[in-house]
């Protein structure tokens, strides 16, 4: 079972984020991912940076992945957006791409990419349209993670041939895109003119209901649940589903989330105590819902 | 000139579907009462004689009746779709509008005289992205997502041989569609699998000492004071609490207006606008269609530079908007 760190969701300092990948290249995750899927407008990391970065991941033994834009809006999105593409067929160092939207597939059959990452925006539900990712060169598929482990288990069970398959094990759950910056909104000011302020907001800004509950967290134009998903008291089942797990980098603490799960997977901890250990390390309360086939924010836990 | 635009009308039900077309709609738009569309509302949508009555009835007029399949099939409730898709087909349906690539490739193959539009929850926002969709199961025409701007709308339009469809008027989704989980986290339904956001069966209205409560599955969506509005808790446009300042941190309950817009979206090349509203009235329909085959209308008569929003028109449209209120939404960047 492999253990993949997701592409960073908030937008840090440009040396929080070196020394993070830093920190992160000597903990126990075999794929990493890079890259800016949020914001275009945010740019403390170019992608000639992110390669650099991606450098000290492949000396360190790790598989490199970039991800792509969630959100394509503009000519100079899908500028970057090519750069991505032709860059991960000719370049060097090489690597394998996250498409996260129906251009991104375009341009990598174009530029006849056979060993590409479907994403988890790409709305993949069913075996049909899984199999048009496989034919189109998609040899992993990143499930959404509003998808139960019931029904990804079904569309495993009637694929032609199996295909890798990775689910969102850990982290605030991206919920929604917009055009919109809500973080932006909340200052009083314009995306066009948005001062960056969302910079150095490690982990986003929490949004409670007028209770005082924490129900969502504002990532500039994302949307994010305020309770981390967490399937680490999950694993023994979610073992049997899927071979890779995406851990969401968090403003605090990611290697040692990583380090829980290699532990639980390694059999040096059992999964309920792993869960209560990670409490701690955990922005907000857990959630694990959606692996149920139940509201993303229940925190369900079999009888 | 340039072909005209289509004026695209909802119809919920076989009298909003009669309304749209006697107030001059174009084309209608419907779905089966199942998940098998994003309006999957009780009480709403059609069954398959109520769909033959209709496009019967839209047919004798000259008018087109585009169907709503646009939600993401499961493995086990696969064949709901498909056999939606052939009922289509022998129900003489002009267009499909569907989201799924696998369904689209089932339509392509089993029934290849079947128009295809790509819906608005396939959140196709570049023509890299629609032309993906042309290339693979020949779609005639996308609906873009409520994000991009006039600019990048016409990059679109300029970009690709698929015709573009663009949302004129009526309840605001503030995400990008079909890339909006919200429901699904608060309800564990969603408009991508269940055809649903916000569904009814998980609303509580509380009359409290506090004021009016709106819940959705037991989280407060929003709280209204005496003499306040109370609005359905579509849970993007509650008000919640960011750093201490309560607020409508991610939308006010208002609709989409783009009448104004209208000699723009011409000139760039738009081929159809959307009224959004399947969930709505009759008399909602009637409205909306009067006022926009109006505004169609003067625009082919006297052109862009000619054309002009009645003072009547807005007052008209804003009666029947979320909030009594409308906005230009991604068209107008400040909206951003």
């Amino acid at each position: 079972m492999k253990l993949a760190l997701g592409p960073l969701l908030y937008y840090w300092p440009r040396q929080s984020v070196l020394d993070f990948y830093a920190d992160l290249a000597e903990a126990p995750v075999d794929s990493v991912y890079l890259g800016e899927t949020v914001c275009s407008r945010r740019h403390e990391l170019r992608l000639d940076d992110w390669l650099e970065v991606s450098k000290v991941l492949a000396d360190a033994g790790k598989e490199v992945v970039v991800s792509t834009q969630g959100l394509i809006e503009s000519e100079s999105d899908l500028k970057v957006l090519r750069r991505i593409v032709r860059q991960s067929v000719d370049g060097a160092p090489g690597f394998r791409v996250e498409a996260n939207d129906m251009g991104a597939v375009r341009l990598l059959a174009e530029a006849g990419a056979r060993d590409w990452i479907a994403g988890p925006t790409l709305n993949i539900f069913n075996p049909a349209t899984l199999q048009l990712m496989i034919d189109a060169g998609a040899t992993r598929w990143a499930v959404a993670p509003e998808m139960s482990g019931a029904a990804l288990a079904e569309v495993r069970a009637v694929l032609a041939a199996p295909v890798e398959t990775e689910v969102f094990a850990y982290g605030r759950l991206p919920l929604a895109h917009s055009a919109r910056c809500f973080t932006a909104r909340h200052f009083n000011l314009q995306k066009d003119t948005c001062e960056f302020r969302c910079l150095s907001i490690m982990d986003g800004i929490t949004l409670r209901t007028r209770e005082g509950e924490p129900f969502l967290t504002l990532n500039g134009v994302q949307t994010q649940s305020a309770r981390v998903h967490t399937l680490l008291g999950d694993l023994p089942a979610v073992r049997q589903a899927a071979e890779v797990l995406r851990i969401s980098p968090q403003g605090a603490d990611t290697r040692r989330i990583v380090e829980l799960f290699r532990a639980v997977l390694d059999g040096a901890q059992a999964p309920a105590a792993a869960l209560a250990a990670s409490r701690e390390l955990m922005v907000e309360a857990p959630c694990n819902g959606f692996w149920h086939g139940r509201a993303g924010v229940e925190q369900y836990v079999a009888a | 000139m340039p072909n005209p635009i289509e004026l695209v009308c909802p119809a919920g039900s076989l009298p909003a579907l009669k309304t749209a077309v006697d107030h001059g709609a174009d084309c209608v738009y419907l779905g089966f009462k199942d998940a098998t569309n994003a309006r999957n509302f009780t009480g709403l949508n059609f069954d398959p004689p109520q769909m033959r009555e209709g496009v019967a009835y839209a047919h004798a007029r000259g008018r087109k009746v585009l169907l709503a399949l646009n939600t993401y099939p499961q493995t086990g409730n696969w064949p709901s779709w498909t056999q939606a898709i052939d009922r289509a087909a022998e129900f003489g349906i002009d267009a499909l509008i569907l989201a799924d690539p696998g369904l689209m490739d089932y339509a392509a193959r089993t029934h290849p005289q079947l128009r295809l539009h790509l819906s608005v929850q396939g959140s196709a926002t570049s023509y890299e992205a629609i032309n993906w969709y042309r290339e693979r199961f020949g779609i005639q025409r996308a609906v873009l997502p409520r994000v991009l701007s006039m600019a990048q709308v016409g990059s679109v339009v300029a970009n690709t041989p698929v015709e573009i469809e663009v949302f004129g008027f009526g309840g605001l989704c503030v995400m990008v569609e079909g890339r909006c989980a919200l429901s699904a986290y608060a309800t564990g339904e969603s408009p991508n699998c269940n055809g649903a956001c916000s569904p009814g069966k998980h609303v509580r209205w509380e009359d409290t000492p506090r004021g009016m409560e709106t819940r959705l599955n037991g989280i407060l969506i929003d709280r209204f004071a005496d003499g306040e509005r109370a609005g359905y808790p579509t849970l993007c446009k509650g008000r919640f609490e960011v750093n201490d300042e309560t607020y409508y941190a991610l939308e006010e309950p208002t609709s989409l207006n783009t009448l104004e817009l209208l000699p723009e979206l011409a000139r760039i090349g738009i081929r159809a606008i959307k009224i959004e509203g399947r969930q709505r009235s009759p008399a909602y329909v009637a409205q909306v269609t009067k006022v926009w085959r109006a505004a169609l209308d003067k625009l082919a008569r006297g052109g862009a530079e000619a054309f002009s929003v009645l003072p009547a028109w807005m007052a008209e449209l804003n009666k029947v908007s979320e909030g009594q209120s409308h906005t230009l939404g991604a068209y107008y960047r400040p909206w951003k």
